[in-house]
């Protein structure tokens, strides 16, 4: 059995006056129906891209290769036209800021009506019923009196779950959220995860929840992919990718974790130094410059790790020893971790 | 927006309060005389004594001033007894050069002008914003590059520069268009259409490079939008994505600034109207100018001040209703 969505070594590349930017290089998931995949790396790790390009949605001066298949049907290779009939109706997606993404001058039933007028042929009246249904189920209170409101009538959460109300508008199997919580206070947060997290249940989606914090998908996801630079770098289960993780990357993100129950002063420490520029990828390895374990000259600056199983099954890209990587986790990073939570709890 | 808008009607009737009281006092403190002016070349000083009697001239200013405004609403009477003259509401005083009254002018040639500035104003909107469309959908593109060095062309080059070219060019050389002369568009279309054509493509040239550069910018402020994204997420066609989400949001700010330009033009289109000898507001205050007719001077300033103030009036009301966003309270 296959599953929804399988994305194979998807690369893309965009052409720019300052070059060739490699935002997407070599990225391999599958998704399947009621299951949740986070998308975890900082900003610039090639997270949006890597969604816009399943959607079909890269403008610019791109190239796509490897391929995505969703339901069976694959989507690179596809007519435009094609993709753009799934778009909306079979899979749909939610961004970062809701205030920008929705059109300032339309009503927000409006912009429910399109999508699903569009995609179902249904009448205005029908459409319009369906509008109100869909914003009272994710949690919009008295939606039949709200639905001729404009976005900027609405708070930065209620937003958000019109965006959401008008994703599953024709019921999508695939939801890609892309950074759904960035824009949005702490206590709501939490509500619209939990929010995406039910209507998951019932509705059965698959859903991609893209976020630059390693807390949000530790919530909510069943499996975890943390990209680098363009690259996959540890994908394995949420337990995996959490409680064991292997890659010194993850561990950078894993101390810098976001705990909604807990004040920002509280929070763990950072990576020191910055994601590169996917124009100039460090050579071998490309979290080297900032990787505290690093190995220099050799092998870390002069090979790029291979993306390999390791002890347990998930796949991990570094050069780090079996060994030496449960040591370190289980002497630098376990107890920093642990203690952070005694601290701050 | 009801009280919004009568508050702005106050306000509109106080700016052009100003406006009038300002071009009084300048012509008050023009060395040129006015009963001279009027008396014309065989005066005697006790015919200019009667003139600027019969003028009110010998009034304190804010007493000649207080009679114009009340002429403009009530009507007034110039001089007393036999020699008295009626002028009805809306008066705004007699011509010195032909003791026409200054209103019944403006409307004699407000067609003229309206002619002008409706019909450049369908053809730049029509140009200026299918080009500047079309440029922000195929930015880079030969159309695009070549359509923006026109548009520059436009912008940079002097209207009675343009307007000479174009009379040069058909009338002279090629002959295809009579000498344009107003024609009355109701009785004779095609006549109408053909003296009017170069006086439009010669203000519709400026306009249309001004708004194909401005609706290009928009468009492509606003197909970088988030929200046209979502239009594409939801799977919209490309052409509901441009027109619907896009276009609308860019052209707004457009179609304002169209609103106060139409009422700029309605005012008169002074270098236009002159260089194709089209007898509009614009020539009337260009020759009323030459020959200091201040009464003329004075009511076309104040016409084309009430287009201008009333274009801002409306498109203020316009851009309540086009973007949700603003509320006028
Ligand atoms: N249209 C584009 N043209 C050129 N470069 C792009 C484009 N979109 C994204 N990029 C580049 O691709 C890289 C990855 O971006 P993105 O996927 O948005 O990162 P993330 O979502 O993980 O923060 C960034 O370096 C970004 O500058
Ligand atoms: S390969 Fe080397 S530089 Fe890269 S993460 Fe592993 S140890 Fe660090
Ligand atoms: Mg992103």
């Amino acid at each position: 059995m296959t599953s929804l969505l399988e994305v194979e070594d998807l690369r893309v590349r965009f052409s720019t006056e300052d070059g060739v930017v490699r935002a997407v290089d070599g990225v391999s998931f599958e998704v399947d129906r009621g299951q949740t995949l986070g998308i975890v790396g900082e900003s610039g790790s090639g997270k949006s891209v890597t969604s816009l390009a399943i959607m079909g949605l890269l403008r610019g001066r791109f190239t796509v290769e490897g391929s995505v298949t969703l339901g069976g049907d694959e989507l690179v290779r596809a007519d435009p036209d094609f993709v753009r009939e799934l778009r909306g109706n079979r899979m749909a997606m939610i961004f970062q800021d809701p205030l920008s993404s929705l059109h300032p001058y339309y009503t927000v039933g409006n912009q429910i009506i399109e999508a699903y007028r569009l995609h179902t042929g249904a009448t205005k009246r029908v459409a319009r019923k369906r509008a109100v249904d869909l914003l009272g189920r994710v949690g919009i209170p008295q939606p039949e009196g709200r639905i001729d409101d404009y976005p900027h009538q609405f708070s930065g959460g209620m937003r958000q779950r019109v965006m959401i109300a008008m994703a599953l508008a024709c019921d999508p199997e695939l939801l890609i959220a892309d950074e759904p919580t960035t824009a949005l206070d702490v206590t709501v947060q939490a509500q619209i995860l939990n929010l995406i997290a039910d209507l998951q249940e019932e509705f059965g989606t698959a859903v991609i929840l893209i976020t630059h914090d390693l807390g949000v998908v530790a919530g909510v996801a069943d499996e975890a992919l943390v990209m680098y630079a363009g690259r996959p770098v540890e994908h394995g289960t949420l337990r995996q990718v959490f409680y064991e993780p292997r890659h010194p990357y993850t561990w950078g993100l894993l101390s810098s974790v976001t705990r909604l129950d807990r004040e920002p002063e509280h929070r763990l420490r950072p990576i020191s130094g910055n994601p590169p520029s996917l124009i100039d990828v460090p050579s071998g390895c490309p979290f080297h410059p900032r990787c505290p374990y690093r190995m220099l000259p050799e092998p870390c600056s002069t090979e790029v790790p291979e993306y390999a199983p390791v002890n347990g099954g998930h796949l991990v890209a570094c050069h780090l020893s079996e060994q030496e990587r449960t040591e370190t986790f289980a002497r630098d990073i376990l107890p920093r971790v642990q203690s952070s939570v005694r601290k701050g709890g | 927006m009801i009280r919004y808008i009568v508050r702005r009607l106050i306000a509109v009737a106080g700016i052009l309060l100003v406006i009038c009281g300002i071009t009084f006092v300048i012509f008050y403190v023009l060395p040129a005389d006015p009963a001279t002016l009027a008396c014309g070349r065989a005066c005697t000083p006790e015919r200019i004594a009667e003139i600027q009697h019969q003028l009110g001239l010998d009034r304190p200013i804010y007493q000649q001033f207080f009679d114009y405004v009340v002429g403009i609403f009530a009507g007034r009477t110039f001089g007393t007894g036999e020699a008295a003259v009626q002028c009805p509401f809306p008066c705004l005083g007699f011509s010195y050069q032909n003791n026409l009254p200054v209103w019944s002018l403006l409307m004699d040639r407000l067609p003229v002008s309206a002619s002008i500035a409706i019909g450049a104003a369908a053809l730049w909107l029509l140009v200026g914003l299918g080009a500047g469309v079309i440029s922000a959908l195929r930015k880079g593109s030969l159309w695009d590059r070549g359509a923006m060095v026109v548009a520059l062309s436009g912008v940079s080059l002097p209207v009675y520069f343009t307007a000479l070219v174009l009379l040069y060019v058909f009338y002279i050389r090629l002959e295809l268009i009579p000498y344009p002369e107003f024609v009355n568009p109701f009785t004779d279309p095609a006549g109408w259409i053909s003296a009017m054509i170069l006086p439009w493509i010669t203000l519709a040239f400026l306009f249309s490079a001004m708004y194909a550069r401005l609706t290009r910018a928009g468009m492509l402020d606003t197909m970088a939008e988030n929200y046209v994204r979502t239009a594409r997420a939801k799977g919209l066609p490309e052409r509901t994505v441009v027109v619907k989400h896009g276009m609308r949001a860019a052209l707004t700010p457009v179609i304002t600034i169209f609103g106060i330009d139409l009422g700029q033009l309605l005012g008169g289109a002074l270098i236009t109207e002159t260089v194709f000898g089209m007898p509009g507001v614009g020539q009337l205050a260009y020759q009323a100018i030459g020959t200091i007719d201040q009464p003329v001077i004075m009511g076309v300033t104040l016409f084309a001040a009430f287009f201008i103030v009333f274009a801002n009036l409306i498109v203020d009301i316009l851009y309540a209703v086009l973007d949700p966003r603003v509320r006028y309270t």
